[in-house]
């Protein structure tokens, strides 16, 4: 028999016993309703934890570092251990260099220092960092207060929020609630802070260093560079709301100032200490470098390229590999979980089948006499288990959706009550409604599979005996 | 119960023409359906053999013993068994749909055969909605619509009132002289196959215990 007609009678006969076929039908909805539903949950959470990762602005970003700073990957604060064998230095013309690899769209130094910033008189010691202007267009800086700087070289600063309520005396207990941004904006914005730092200077010094600064006793060893104090005034323009834990590279960090104003400033970094051999260059010497990528996808190419030219990176694809290692596991259970009550179901269809063969016995039996094969036979009750698998599909689809869109509505509601900000954490994307819909079926044809087989066996005149 | 081995029809040897009206006459339980079924491919003999058109059906296959049916032989029964789900015109239709005929053509095809029984007017009606001698019409038109040259008929009058059987078998008689099908028909009425078989078979216990020409028939075929 052709498949149209196949069709049309597998239709015609589940319409024949409408409710028991439309009950297995339902049956089937439910178990793929629950499938979608825990694979969406699992894809919605996946697209949760990337948009996340995304704010951090870091998925096209490089953490490019000397090798003979290997011991503090990725932790840049902690650089003390002994310079491991000579290898390339990371100075200007390696920057140059990188920046002109394709796909690459720019290259920074991470510019970082622990300094001094003086508010209303009172000192406050922390890390600042330098951010480039491209950072303006990224979505780390999303739910900032204020604006971001107004050039690269302006004398304006941006604190996060933690500094912020320092600055503002305000220390809050511990887990306690996240402190609200535009308040604390609203007394700091367009502030002054002062700050005072060490500048490195190529020539002698022509006055000697003052005693109580923290780099001071430093410039007694290096006879190549000297170092200087220096006063700067910053105007603050932003108060953002990042989350210093959840940051890395150059956003780890609670004061920022744009790029080219703190490469004019020639701040003393710890590396100079280590670089001392080399630093009588005038040619600055980088602790790290981050290298923003055109396309998330070119990070590896890159990052493999950079290596070749004899340094260490890391990435946040490092990360992301691992995430996505831990949502594979998630996805699978998650589906195991799902699949159970479409497994349930499946023995709906073997039963509604069975049932179906000794009430149609005889009319198989007719079909055989008339002249239908074993297959036509087969084949007719494959459709009908087809047919229930794939309205149950669509069904459960439609259904799986739906509870999604209840589950969300409500969380966002009660996000709303805890002041939180709503979040979309169910996602069903078109993949996952065809792979519903084509397991439903599928499922539904090894149902099929044992009623099929024993419909087509059936002994023709026996059957028609049958009454 | 299936253990016990019944011998239904055993040792009967026969042997019918192309273009030849066969009655097979018996009580019930003489192995006349038996011998029908072994006919029409829906069963196969122990031992011995079935030739029709030069195919011996004892050796086909399952698949190939279902074409055999569709193609070669076409089956009225005395329970009609027609499909009561299914409208009239969609039971004549159902061999098509086995036999892969194109859509476009069934149409005519069903037109035609329900026609030639005289049920155009009910083509949509579903089985229940009929009477008995409408039903084996139908049923009649739905072995036509393949174009078999073999007719097997098991007692095809048997549940109609005799005015209603008269109709049917002139229907079949019709058949085998203007479409020149070969009909055995299945029946325990005598008088029915004194009036339409030019030859009567009769079964007892599954033997051939006797076998006679029906010449008032046979001359009234060959005019």
């Amino acid at each position: 028999m052709k498949l149209p007609d196949l069709t049309e009678l597998a239709v015609r006969n589940l319409r024949e016993s409408v409710l028991r076929n439309s009950l297995t039908t339902i049956g089937i909805s439910v178990g793929v309703a629950s499938l979608v539903a825990m694979l969406s949950l699992g894809t919605g959470l996946q697209q949760m934890f990337s948009r996340r990762l995304a704010k951090s602005g870091l998925f096209d970003t490089i953490f490019v570092s000397s090798r003979r700073e290997l011991r503090g990957m990725g932790r840049e604060e902690e650089r003390n251990g002994p310079a491991p064998g000579e290898s390339r230095v990371l100075d200007e013309p390696a920057r140059q260099e990188i920046e002109q690899l394709s796909n690459v769209l720019e290259a920074y130094p991470d510019i970082r220092f622990v300094t001094e910033l003086r508010f209303e008189d009172k000192p406050h010691l922390t890390m600042i960092s330098a951010l480039p202007s491209s950072a303006k267009s990224n979505d780390a800086f999303e739910g900032m207060q204020g604006s971001f700087f107004s050039s690269d070289t302006a004398a304006e600063v941006i604190l996060q929020k933690s500094f912020a309520e320092e600055l503002l005396g305000k220390t809050p207990p511990l887990g306690s609630p996240e402190p609200n941004v535009a308040e604390l904006a609203q007394p700091l914005r367009g502030r002054e802070l002062l700050m005072r730092y060490a500048q490195r200077a190529a020539a002698p010094p022509q006055t000697a260093p003052r005693p109580d600064e923290p780099a001071s006793p430093d410039a007694t060893v290096g006879a190549a560079y000297s170092v200087i104090s220096r006063e700067q005034k910053l105007k603050i323009v932003g108060i953002s709301d990042l989350d210093v834990e959840s940051m890395r590279g150059p956003m780890r960090a609670k004061v920022f100032l744009p790029l080219k104003l703190a490469e004019s400033l020639h701040v003393m970094q710890q590396t100079d200490l280590r670089e001392i051999s080399r630093a009588a260059s005038d040619q600055p010497v980088y602790s790290s470098i981050s290298v923003r990528v055109k396309n998330p996808t070119q990070v590896q190419a890159v990052e493999d390229a950079i290596k070749k030219m004899g340094f260490t990176t890391l990435s946040i694809l490092d990360a992301s590999r691992s995430l996505q290692q831990v949502f594979r596991v998630l996805y699978a259970f998650l589906g195991i979980f799902g699949s159970l009550a479409l497994i349930v179901a499946s023995i709906g269809i073997v039963n509604t089948l069975v049932m179906a063969i000794l009430e149609r016995r005889r009319e198989i039996g007719i079909m055989k006499a008339i002249g239908a094969s074993d297959k036509d036979v087969q084949s007719l009750f494959f459709a009908e288990a087809g047919a229930m698998g794939v309205l149950g599909g669509i069904v459960g689809v439609v259904l799986g959706w739906a509870i999604g869109q209840v589950i969300n509505f409500g969380t966002n509601i009660y996000l709303k009550r805890q002041s939180l900000p709503p979040e979309h954490f169910w996602a069903v994307p078109l993949w996952l409604v065809v792979l519903a819909i084509v397991f439903a079926f599928l499922v539904s044809l090894v149902s099929g599979l044992y009623p099929a087989r024993r419909a087509a066996r059936l002994d023709p005149v026996q059957a028609l005996r049958y009454e | 119960m299936g253990e016990t081995v019944i011998r239904a029809v055993d040792g009967v040897s026969l042997e019918v023409r192309a273009g030849e009206f066969v009655a097979l006459l018996g009580t019930s339980g003489s192995g006349k359906s038996s011998m029908l079924n072994l006919i029409a491919g829906l069963d196969r003999p122990t031992s011995g053999t079935v030739v029709v058109q030069d195919r011996d059906l004892a050796r086909l296959s399952r698949e190939e013993l279902a074409k055999y049916r569709l193609r070669v032989v076409g089956m009225v029964f005395q329970s009609f068994n027609l499909i009561p789900s299914m409208t009239l015109a969609e039971n004549v239709e159902l061999p098509l749909r086995f036999a892969e005929v194109e859509r476009g053509q069934r149409g005519n095809l069903v037109r035609e055969a329900l026609d030639r029984v005289g049920l155009r007017a009910r083509k949509d009606h579903r089985p229940s909605e009929l009477s008995g001698g409408e039903q084996q019409r139908a049923a009649l038109a739905r072995a036509l619509i393949n174009r078999p040259q073999l007719l097997l008929a098991d007692e095809p009058t048997g549940n109609l009132d005799s005015h209603t059987g008269i109709e049917i078998m002139d229907l079949v008689g019709e058949f085998n002289r203007q479409l020149g099908m070969t009909v055995v028909m299945v029946t325990h009425e005598r008088a029915l196959a004194e009036r339409y078989a030019q030859r009567m078979i009769f079964l007892a216990d599954g033997k051939l215990i006797d076998e006679q020409k029906n010449a008032a028939v046979l001359e009234r075929t060959r005019s």
